[in-house]
């Protein structure tokens, strides 16, 4: 599978510098790898989702827990979670650390995910949740540590787009 | 037919040392009626995700009894949640659905259980290991209890009247509970000195 393993250990190991003690996931092609890293940690809980918005309430309880977590998902599944994020995380002031595929952008092969990758961005923006991509992994770490810090001292929902340049690595012809 | 609030006043005694997470509107408006305490949350919006935020807190914190308090309006909203809730199973989890057949805040419009949909047959079908529907006060209050001790999951359905307070808005400040919970789940859970090593599931 041309998903990325060493681009997914790189965030994989961001996470753990940020002292994430919870991953909600939803699974989706380019998260595997993160999702199976979760899973083969002793140290993570990891919680599979029936659907997105789930993690929105999860994280809550975890941040009431003292646990700080991330949530994982596709960008569909981030247009899924809408609700709970704007009713609950916005309403109550709950900070989430979200990492989202951005799918259907140039070199989107999958028909079916092409509609999504023209709304993630506006949809974030009409949101007012900070975003930033994830497209070089020299710069994974302090992205993701930065996300979290901001989502921390502003109380407030922050995003970081998986590119496709970071996850996926075609086969040579 | 059993009244909701009377459910509650026969509970609250035995919340003092649990995390409550409740829904919003009567549920909320009447717990704060009968008195608010600092270790129960209000989720006034985003319906579905009590349940969610209960199995949040009981994965992060196993050594801590959490109750969530639920609604057949909200539950419907997240029956995927079940199957989240009962793959993961948590023994420090109860989980109460009052079910008045209505979306009673907003009208009373009926919901799917008034016309057959069976949420304990749901929760159980999803896997939840301890599951009962009760009629009565006396039913409810037993079976609570039993829901406390069965050390598993448990989804107790009771069966109440669509009656609610006459107002729902209450003058605790959505924030305010937010930030008074948070400090409250952090003093109770420094006082349980836990050793919070988490249990992983698939």
């Amino acid at each position: 599978m041309p998903v990325s393993l060493k681009n997914s250990q790189v965030v994989y190991e961001a996470l753990k510098k940020c002292g994430i003690g919870l991953v909600s996931a939803l699974p989706e092609t380019w998260l595997v790898h993160l999702i199976r890293m979760a899973e083969d940690d002793p140290k993570m809980i990891l919680v599979r989702l029936a659907k997105e918005e789930e993690g929105v309430g999860i994280s809550a309880g975890a941040h009431f827990a003292g646990v700080k977590s991330a949530m994982l998902m596709q960008n569909h599944g981030f247009l899924a979670s809408i609700n709970g994020i704007v009713s609950f995380a916005q309403l109550y002031r709950i900070p989430l650390l979200k990492l989202i595929s951005y799918r259907g952008t140039f070199g989107e092969r999958d028909p079916w995910q092409t509609q999504g990758g023209g709304v993630t961005e506006p949809l974030l923006r009409a949101l007012r949740i900070p975003y930033e991509f994830l497209d070089d992994p020299a710069q994974v770490e302090k992205r993701i540590a930065d996300a979290q810090t901001l989502a921390y001292s502003s109380l407030h929902p922050t995003a970081l787009l998986l590119t496709r340049e970071l996850m996926w690595e075609e086969a040579q012809p | 037919m059993m009244q909701r609030i009377d459910c509650l006043r026969s509970i609250r005694n035995r919340l003092d040392d649990c995390l409550v997470v409740t829904i919003m509107g009567a549920v909320a408006a009447e717990m704060q009626s009968l008195g608010h305490r600092q270790n129960f949350f209000y989720l006034q919006h985003a319906m579905g995700l009590a349940s969610s935020t209960g199995l949040g807190l009981a994965l992060c914190l196993p050594e801590q009894k959490v109750v969530v308090i639920d609604g057949d309006g909200s539950v419907l909203m997240n029956l995927g949640g079940f199957t989240t809730l009962a793959r993961y199973r948590p023994k420090n989890l109860v989980h109460v659905v009052f079910d008045n057949e209505s979306l009673l805040s907003v009208g009373g419009f009926p919901t799917a259980t008034s016309t057959g949909s069976n949420l304990e047959e749901i929760a159980r079908g999803a896997g939840v290991g301890w599951t009962r529907t009760v009629r009565s006060l006396e039913d409810f209050t037993r079976a609570f209890d039993e829901a406390s001790a069965a050390g598993q999951l448990s989804c107790l359905v009771a069966k109440v009247e669509a009656a609610g307070p006459k107002a729902y808005v209450t003058d605790l400040s959505l924030l305010e509970n937010r930030f008074e919970f948070r400090r409250c789940v952090e003093r109770s859970s420094q006082h349980s000195a836990l050793s919070s090593q988490p249990v992983k599931n698939k």
